[in-house]
């Protein structure tokens, strides 16, 4: 098999669109690279090797054309401080003065269960695009993404330290995000 | 002694970058003491593994 087909492409166009939404956050911009990403595959799909996923080779495709779309952000001078500062805020709530949690982490029940509850990842989803968007950025890029640190910081144009800063940040709002609305109601 | 704002820096850093051995020391030392941090601790990994399984539970 040398091609594959454009219809077969064409369902896979859903998830891809919730994959760019994750990243982008930006109903739009998501439908841009998706649309994209199809055109690409199927331009080139006499390159796509029989063998691999038409899922994994699109998101493969998909995930050039994000990062295209990031670096433009990236260049742009404004990176949202206003949003940056509301961050910092939640951030400190979650600490008294002398640096100790001012509500201690409860432990969760039973996590690896969630992960088998259709309803845990919706809720994962909506954690994630509820996080500041520059947190979010970098937190998908590092986690979703598996993209390693130095890659990161070099594609926001962000100094290493803040890049560890923001994804600190990223994970202490999405756990509280997760505690209040999913682990925190076992209890 | 780490308090908690930067343990938890630590715990989090600690995916992203090899931790320094007294760094190392200080972490869990400060996690043997509180429990909080112990939760967080168990609650990042689980975080980590949550995250890299999204893709597939889209
Ligand atoms: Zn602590």
């Amino acid at each position: 098999m040398s091609a594959i087909d454009p219809e077969a492409l064409q369902q896979q166009r859903s998830y891809l669109l919730r994959y760019a939404m994750l990243q982008l956050r930006d109903p739009h911009l998501a439908e841009d690279v998706v649309q994209e990403t199809l055109v690409a595959a199927i331009e080139n799909r006499s390159g796509f090797a029989a063998q691999s996923q038409p899922r994994t080779w699109l998101v493969g495709i998909l995930k050039h054309k994000i990062m295209d779309v990031l670096r433009k952000r990236a260049r742009e001078p404004q990176l949202s401080v206003a949003e940056g500062e509301d961050e910092n805020e939640l951030v400190d709530a979650l600490f008294r003065q002398n640096g100790r949690w001012a509500s201690p982490p409860q432990n969760w029940n039973e996590p690896e269960q969630a992960m088998e509850n259709a309803h845990f990842w919706e809720v994962f989803e909506q954690c994630n695009r509820r996080m500041p968007l520059n947190s979010a950025r970098a937190f998908m890029m590092r986690e979703f993404m598996e993209m390693s640190t130095d890659e990161i910081c070099h594609e926001l144009s962000i100094s290493t330290t803040n890049c560890w800063v923001i994804l600190h940040r990223a994970r202490l709002v999405l756990r509280e995000c997760l505690d209040l609305n999913w682990f925190g109601n076992a209890r | 002694m780490l308090d908690c704002k930067h343990n938890t820096e630590l715990l989090s850093q600690s995916y992203d970058r090899p931790l320094t051995l007294r760094e190392k020391m200080a972490m869990r030392m400060h996690l043997l003491m509180c429990r909080g941090c112990r939760n967080f601790e168990k609650q990042l990994a689980f975080i980590r593994k949550a995250a890299r399984e999204l893709p597939r539970k889209l």
